[in-house]
């Protein structure tokens, strides 16, 4: 599971840089996340562009990640594909998130 | 009626442990290209593959430790396609597939859900699902209303 991260206008982007947030690996993506997040700032931008698929345990995965941060801290979405967009839709977990297009997006919006 | 295309059945065997998943529903999606889905319906129809199947890996299978197969039958008619995933582990409990409950997200961030959805994904995006249990085996059918 692999994901890259970097601080830029006073947040945290992880990019996640797999196809897949399935059963396979929903607990490597946990863990990792717990990893990347730890010490971080206190918004994190989960870019989802590679993503193409994810199953419920996927989704799971991610609202873990976003429970772990804690209250202080937040879990933004960006670059959700379709299949994506539409597992959050339906669940509407999409109305728990805040989710943007693209990662400019988001960062025109949440910049420090 | 426009038809996209026709299937000749064919059934995709898999171990029944959860590394054989991903692959399993590969093969089953590679399967099915003569029916020129289109991408929305392919990705309802791997939706609610892979979401069966790990169910039919976490609790028909649990515990058997990759000793078994699960089978999954494709075809396809005017309805649309038919799936019927077979295995030889667990009953279902209550002899019936869940209905499966939309996941209640009207909660404070730090009670959301984490699971539970699969059923609710599978019920929202078949047209019908049905369940049989013959000796030893399970038999799970989902029918999507797609390629037709």
């Amino acid at each position: 599971m692999e994901l890259t991260s970097s601080e830029e206008h006073g947040l945290m982007i992880v990019a996640v840089q797999e196809q897949r947030i399935d059963a396979a690996v929903a607990l490597a993506f946990k863990d990792r996340m717990r990893d990347v997040t730890e010490g971080g700032s206190a918004t994190v931008l989960l870019d989802l562009n590679h993503v193409q698929f994810i199953d419920s345990s996927g989704l799971g995965a991610i609202v873990a990640a976003m429970k772990n941060l804690g209250k202080e801290r937040r879990l933004v979405l960006a670059g959700l594909t379709p299949t994506v967009e539409k597992v959050f839709r339906l669940t509407r977990m999409d109305s728990v998130f805040g989710v943007f297009p693209t990662v400019d997006a988001a960062l025109a919006e949440l910049r420090a | 009626m426009v038809n996209r295309g026709t299937l000749p059945p064919f059934t995709v065997v898999l171990k029944g442990v959860e590394d054989a998943v991903r692959d399993g529903l590969a093969r089953a999606m590679d399967g099915l290209a003569a029916l020129a889905l289109t991408t929305d319906e392919a990705s309802n129809v791997e939706l609610v593959l892979a979401e069966a199947l790990n169910n039919v890996v976490e609790h028909a299978l649990a515990g058997s430790r990759g000793q078994t197969q699960i089978e999954i039958r494709l075809r396809h008619d005017a309805a649309g396609l038919h799936i019927t995933i077979v295995d030889f582990g667990q009953p279902m409990p209550a002899g019936k597939a869940p209905r499966g409950r939309a996941p209640n997200v009207e909660v404070d961030l730090g009670d959301m859900p984490e699971g539970g959805f699969g059923w609710f994904m599978i019920q929202t995006l078949a047209e019908s699902v049905g369940y049989a249990r013959t000796e030893n085996a399970n038999h799970l059918t989902l029918t999507l209303a797609v390629g037709r």
